[in-house]
């Protein structure tokens, strides 16, 4: 370590009594999640309308339970998506990485072997498919937009070419020791929702306190001194997508689980929504910065906001419009919450 | 003998078609500030870029301690001692102080956790030595929130983490006020006096006449001129060199 003691190089300004906000447990909490308690706002607010609305529908246990058995498949690509995003990249392949490595999973079920296998194989899967993504969009300097975007069709119709589009049921997956660990309920709560609990907190540890988030944020706010502080940025950005590819497959087999059926357009309906969840979550689209717990809550209130708007008792006409309410007023929210360095 | 602790054997760099760097011979020894001058294009901050391992050039050779070096990247230079300040400081602006001064270079242990009470303690204690003397600032302040002479601080601090053998300062006066000027002339003595070098890269031939113990001028992509201090007379000496060397070909150019 340095012995060099040196006269101040720089002025630290007026002296304050207090300490800085930072340096206060709670105000550092407050500053450090502020997105997220944002997010966590709007997401109560929206709630409580729809429970005024009808609070006989939405007092019901029955409807949590089923938002949260079908939430986690979303959350297991928001949150990656988080990661790819303060990355400065974005990702538009992920679903068709959910319908290949769903479709691992059920062809390793269907022919007979146990489903842990199939796990495995759907993770192999996405994983690869990750690293390929990220190896075309980073190696050869293609834009990450245009190039998953491309990916994405190519990937799903590859997928409907292999498979005729038919489905595929899995009735044997009922009485699997693998579905009762991952889509039973434990004392009324889905058990996919525990796991999705557990992927959050790993991710928000990852994106925290781990070596490669700290590198994700520097490679998304600035590459260059990244790369002049000799850190890889190529392969930091590769490993992004490669994690997305692993977040899809889970996606895909907890999504595949829930149904015991494998269909050709698993993941198409997720695009948009993830892709939303990021942004109402309060990670900005410059990169650099983000938030884990945000992508998940914002993952909530997309989700919810479907059930909630037949709930309260409007007609399915109004889906669309609530999903672009929220979309304009949480940006607006976290532009007003954020202080934009870049 | 003194030690030469790295030298660059007639280093070329072109982009494309235009030499950025036709044949320069560099050395730095231990315990020196090395001045390097040269007017806007003279290749200065390319021939940084290549000691720093962020470009490569196209021939040529670098040595430390006398032995080549193979796969020359920006990780292989830091870890060969080599620490620069580049000239827009290569800090990540939103992010916090700890963040920039540990980027690249994270204290983990294992399976890549980090160690956050550790890099605090270290940023604190960096922050103290570079004189971040007030409280307003803590080592989970934003850099985005800092004034220029502040995140020059963190730049340095991010320099003096690790006992660099050469620390590189590309155009560190620049744009910064008086005080905050002679807080860095005061740093590099300090590590001058501690046994370690000093590449200074200025505009203002003054400062660098005033700091560096040997001064190399490039110009257009070739030392024109190495000298110690003790065959200069003055600032201005160096100021007319560098005129002349500018003046004939301006004038060969003119008479096309």
């Amino acid at each position: 370590m340095s012995e060099i003691s040196t006269s101040p190089v720089v002025t630290g300004g007026a002296l304050s009594p207090r300490p800085h906000p930072a340096e206060r447990p709670l105000g550092r909490f407050v500053v450090a999640n502020r997105a997220s308690i944002g997010s966590l706002s709007v997401f109560l607010v929206m709630l409580a309308i729809f429970f005024v609305a009808n609070p006989r529908v939405f007092s019901s246990w029955g409807l949590y339970a089923s938002i949260l058995t079908t939430l986690p498949v979303a959350i297991f690509m928001a949150v990656p998506l988080v990661f790819i995003v303060t990355a400065g990249e974005i990702d538009l392949s992920f679903p068709a990485t959910m319908g290949a490595t769903s479709l691992a999973f059920a062809y390793v079920v269907q022919a007979g072997y146990d489903p842990s296998l199939a796990i495995v194989a759907a993770v192999f899967v996405g994983v690869l498919l990750g690293f390929g993504i990220g190896a075309l969009v980073v190696y050869a300097g293609l834009s990450s937009l245009v190039a998953t975007l491309g990916m994405n069709f190519m990937l799903r119709g590859l997928i409907l070419i292999a498979t005729q589009s038919k489905s595929i049921a899995l009735p044997g997956l009922a009485d699997t020791w693998v579905s009762r660990v991952f889509s039973s309920s434990v004392f009324g709560i889905p058990a996919q929702f525990l796991w999705a609990v557990g992927f959050v907190v790993f991710c928000i540890l990852l994106y925290t306190r781990h070596r490669f988030g700290a590198q994700v944020h520097i490679v998304g706010d600035n590459p260059d001194s990244a790369n002049e502080m000799g850190i890889n940025v190529k392969l930091v950005r590769v490993k992004v997508f490669a994690f997305m590819g692993l977040g899809a497959a889970l996606a895909g087999v907890f999504s595949t689980m829930i149904n015991f059926t494998w269909w050709p357009t698993s993941g198409d309906g997720y695009l948009l929504p993830v892709i939303a969840a990021v942004f109402v979550g309060g990670t900005p689209p410059w990169g650099g910065i983000g938030t884990v717990l945000g992508g998940a809550i914002g993952a909530l209130t997309v989700s919810f906001i479907q059930t909630g708007v037949v709930g309260a008792g409007m007609s399915g006409f109004y889906v669309q419009f609530f999903y672009g309410l929220i979309v304009i007023l949480s940006l607006l929210g976290h532009r007003w919450n954020q202080t934009r360095y870049r | 003998m003194v030690d030469r602790l790295i030298e660059l054997r007639n280093i070329k760099k072109s982009f494309g078609s235009v030499y950025a760097l036709g044949g320069v011979n560099l050395h730095v020894d231990q315990g020196e500030v090395l001045g390097l001058l040269g007017d806007n294009g003279a290749g200065k901050s390319t021939l940084i870029k290549i000691l720093s391992g962020v470009l490569k050039p196209t021939s040529g050779d670098i040595l430390i301690r006398g032995k080549p070096v193979s796969n020359w990247n920006p990780a292989r230079s830091r870890a060969s001692g080599i620490e620069t300040v580049f000239q827009d400081r290569a800090l990540a602006v939103q992010q916090s102080i700890v963040r920039n001064i540990f980027m690249g270079r994270e204290l983990a242990g294992r399976f890549g956790w980090l160690d956050i009470d550790k890099e605090i303690s270290e940023a604190r204690r960096l922050m103290r030595e570079i004189g971040f003397t007030s409280e307003v600032f803590s080592p989970h302040s934003i850099v985005g929130q800092l004034s220029g002479g502040e995140r020059q601080g963190v730049a340095i601090a991010r320099a003096i983490l690790k006992q660099a053998n050469l620390i590189v300062l590309d155009e560190p006066t620049t744009a910064l006020s008086l005080t905050e000027t002679a807080k860095v002339f005061h740093f590099v003595r300090q590590v001058r006096a501690s046994g370690r070098s000093i590449l200074f890269i200025g505009h203002n031939i003054h400062h660098v006449y005033d700091i560096a113990d040997r001064f190399v001028v490039i110009d257009r992509g070739h030392s024109v001129l190495e000298k110690n201090k003790n065959e200069v007379a003055s600032a201005q000496d160096l100021i007319n060199f560098m005129e002349d060397v500018a003046k004939p070909r301006a004038l060969e150019d003119l008479s096309v």
